[in-house]
């Protein structure tokens, strides 16, 4: 392959909200996402880390497209979707699929697991009702579930179950673009691992590009290709998994991973007391958004907002990486 | 010893056709100490801890030989007596702080409520006491924090109101379940370095109930795994993580992305913990025991100690990590 291809692609996209305030007051601008850019090659897992409130669901809600960005540009399967119109939008949605955090609520309970699977089938293709059938029990059998679920409703499974038959529905397309927002949260360990397993050989099998949402660093780890680790809804550091992991250098990405607890002594970092919580998307705190519990934060960055720059292999947006002792 | 469950039992439906939610567990606490319950949803981590608490109302039963607290016998206390110990010296916090909180009353009232019932405080004492404790759990401007409401709160910070209302009364014994899974990473470090401070100052034993395997590794002495409703494996937290006796702990501790670095696949255990209907009539791990034998399949092995640690099964695993017998 002489240049990589490039599935997914976004400049500057962004997303605000209008809130009311009350009566009587203005609306109040929540600006959920700011300015994210990245590129997404085709086969390849970008994995979007960060803490509730970061923006990593409203940036799955414009991959998607449930939602239109405020701003920027959003390329999917070289259609920029900006300009697209109606029909071309259409034609792009299937390419696009997602697989939710909870299981248990992403699934109708009123329909069998073989007539959610080839619902998509119906909608998007033309095969008569018995390929769908053959089509869907391929499916079935692909990600580990057995013939007889195939008349089965939702309640009659476990949650990694249910998992899968979500996989499954977003797999039926076969999309050029998979969104999982936290999709193994709810899940145990033992179980995780298993949907992780199928997720790298659907990948594998398929070419499927992933952007996987997640505040687990150890799956992330385990799952990205690259990472995009994101604060109060801008993108803070972002760079190939090796990079990220073996030397991270936002205050914010190394307080995270700081923070994550470890079972092997030799894998646990020295602990960085981040005080506070994350500041209120009303009330956003001038400058750099982490200033607030950034423990090197000083005047410039209360004042000035830090851009995303090109530093040691990878982008990061701080006003004194440089400066500040690693 | 501060804590003496022998033998507990909780079972609920019909009494002809009863579901094990806990079977034959045994558990002793020492003051002072931290142990951590691990085990996926279902195992019956939580409801040992409720029966413990008396939280299991009919139609569940709850049996024992013996449940001992700092040398009283709380099998054979009356309701009004045992009401003098439960909430006072042994409290306990739980998974979702928000909806633990009463909505409708504030923090302050809350707090003193607790108080009230047990200590002889009342007015300014009463309020004194409130602000003390919410200082104690670190709320930053607590004297106005007395006033707020739960739903003014970060999820946080309602994990640290109901920490408050838990050593308010001093605890010899504070039950955490999964006190940090509904929480960021950052703010769960912030919570568990709280907790451990907490136990240390008090001198409190604190039991930590959750499925992270990582924060038992980092906080805790001792571990008990749970499987099914049965303990099958109990360890100093040292000897747990470098050498797993039992198979399940073997699995459990393999299926962690931590584990498989640079690894492909995740490691798994098949299948999923037996429901009501389907508990095998042998040892409860045998149908996805990697080393079952025939004895595993037809009978239920006893807990016994080895080498230091005490485990359930025919077949426990030696220094390499592979049964004895093989």
């Amino acid at each position: 392959m002489s240049e990589p291809n490039i599935i997914l692609e976004a400049k500057g996209l962004s997303r605000h909200y209008q809130v009311s305030r009350g009566f009587f007051q203005g609306h109040a601008t929540v600006k959920a996402l700011n300015n994210v850019s990245f590129q997404l090659q085709a086969g390849k897992t970008l994995a979007v880390v960060g803490e509730s409130g970061c923006g990593k669901s409203t940036l799955a809600r414009q991959l998607t497209l449930i939602e239109e960005p405020t701003a920027g540009e959003l390329n999917i399967a070289g259609v920029a979707i900006a300009k697209a119109d109606a029909a071309a939008l259409k034609a792009l949605r299937p390419k696009v699929q997602m697989v939710f955090q909870n299981p248990f609520a992403s699934l109708n309970p009123r329909k069998q697991v073989g007539a959610m699977l080839a619902e998509p089938l119906q909608l998007n293709t033309t095969l008569s009702a018995s390929e769908r059938e053959q089509r869907v029990r391929e499916m079935l059998q692909i990600v580990g579930l057995r013939p007889e679920h195939y008349h089965r409703y939702p309640h009659m499974f476990s949650g990694g179950q249910r998992q899968r038959i979500a996989i499954a529905r977003a797999m039926m397309l076969k999309p050029a673009v998979l969104v999982a927002d936290e999709p193994t949260s709810a899940l145990d360990v033992s179980i995780q691992a298993q949907i992780l397993n199928l997720f790298m050989d659907l990948q594998d099998e398929l070419g499927t590009a992933y952007v996987f949402v997640s505040h687990n660093l150890a799956v992330v780890e385990h799952i990205a290709d690259d990472v995009m680790v994101m604060y109060f809804g801008s993108t803070v550091e972002y760079g190939a998994k090796e990079t990220i992991f073996q030397q991270p250098l936002h205050p914010y990405t190394k307080a995270l991973m700081s923070a994550t607890p470890a079972i092997r002594q030799e894998d646990r970092r020295a602990k960085i007391k981040l005080t506070g919580e994350l500041p209120s998307p009303l009330n956003p705190p001038t400058g750099c958004a982490f200033n607030t519990r950034c423990p090197h934060a000083n005047e410039r960055c209360r004042s000035e907002v830090p851009v995303l720059r090109p530093l040691a292999n990878r982008m990061i947006a701080c006003h004194h990486i440089e400066t500040i002792p690693q | 010893m501060l804590l003496d469950i022998r033998n507990l039992n909780v079972s609920f439906g019909s009494t002809a056709q009863p579901f094990q939610a806990v079977s034959g567990l045994d558990l002793a606490i020492n003051r002072g100490e931290i142990v951590g319950i691990v085990g996926e949803s279902g195992s019956g981590k939580s409801v040992t801890m409720l029966a413990l608490m008396g939280l299991i109302d009919a139609p569940g039963r709850v049996t024992a030989d013996a449940l001992q607290f700092a040398g009283q016998d709380l099998l054979g206390m009356k309701a009004a007596q045992k009401r003098q110990i439960i909430g006072k010296d042994i409290a306990m916090i739980f998974q979702d702080a928000l909806t633990s909180l009463n909505p409708a009353y504030t923090v302050g009232y809350q707090l003193m409520e607790t108080l009230r019932l047990h200590t002889p405080l009342r007015g300014a004492a009463l309020k004194q006491r409130a602000l003390e404790l919410l200082e104690q759990v670190e709320i930053p401007d607590a004297k106005s924090r007395l006033n707020a409401y739960p739903h003014q709160l970060s999820g946080g910070m309602s994990q640290r109101v109901m920490i408050a209302m838990a050593i308010a009364c001093q605890p010899k014994l504070l039950i955490a379940d999964e006190p940090t899974t509904a929480l960021d990473v950052t703010v769960q470090a912030q919570i568990m370095e709280l907790l451990v401070n907490l136990q240390k100052q008090n001198d409190m034993a604190l039991i930590l109930i959750t499925h992270d395997l990582a924060v038992v590794a980092e906080v805790a002495q001792r571990v008990v795994v749970m499987y099914a409703g049965e303990v099958v494996e109990t360890s100093s937290t040292e000897l747990l993580f470098n050498t797993p006796r039992h198979p399940y702990t073997q699995a459990l501790l393999a299926s962690i992305p931590e584990h498989s670095k640079g690894a492909k696949r995740l490691s798994t255990l098949a299948g999923v913990v037996p429901g009501q209907y389907d508990r095998p009539s042998g040892c409860l791990l045998s149908p996805r025991c990697p080393y079952a034998t025939d004895t595993c399949r037809t009978q239920r092995p006893p807990q016994l100690p080895l080498s230091g640690t005490s485990v359930r099964c025919f077949t426990p695993l030696n220094d390499s990590g592979i049964p004895s017998h093989e």
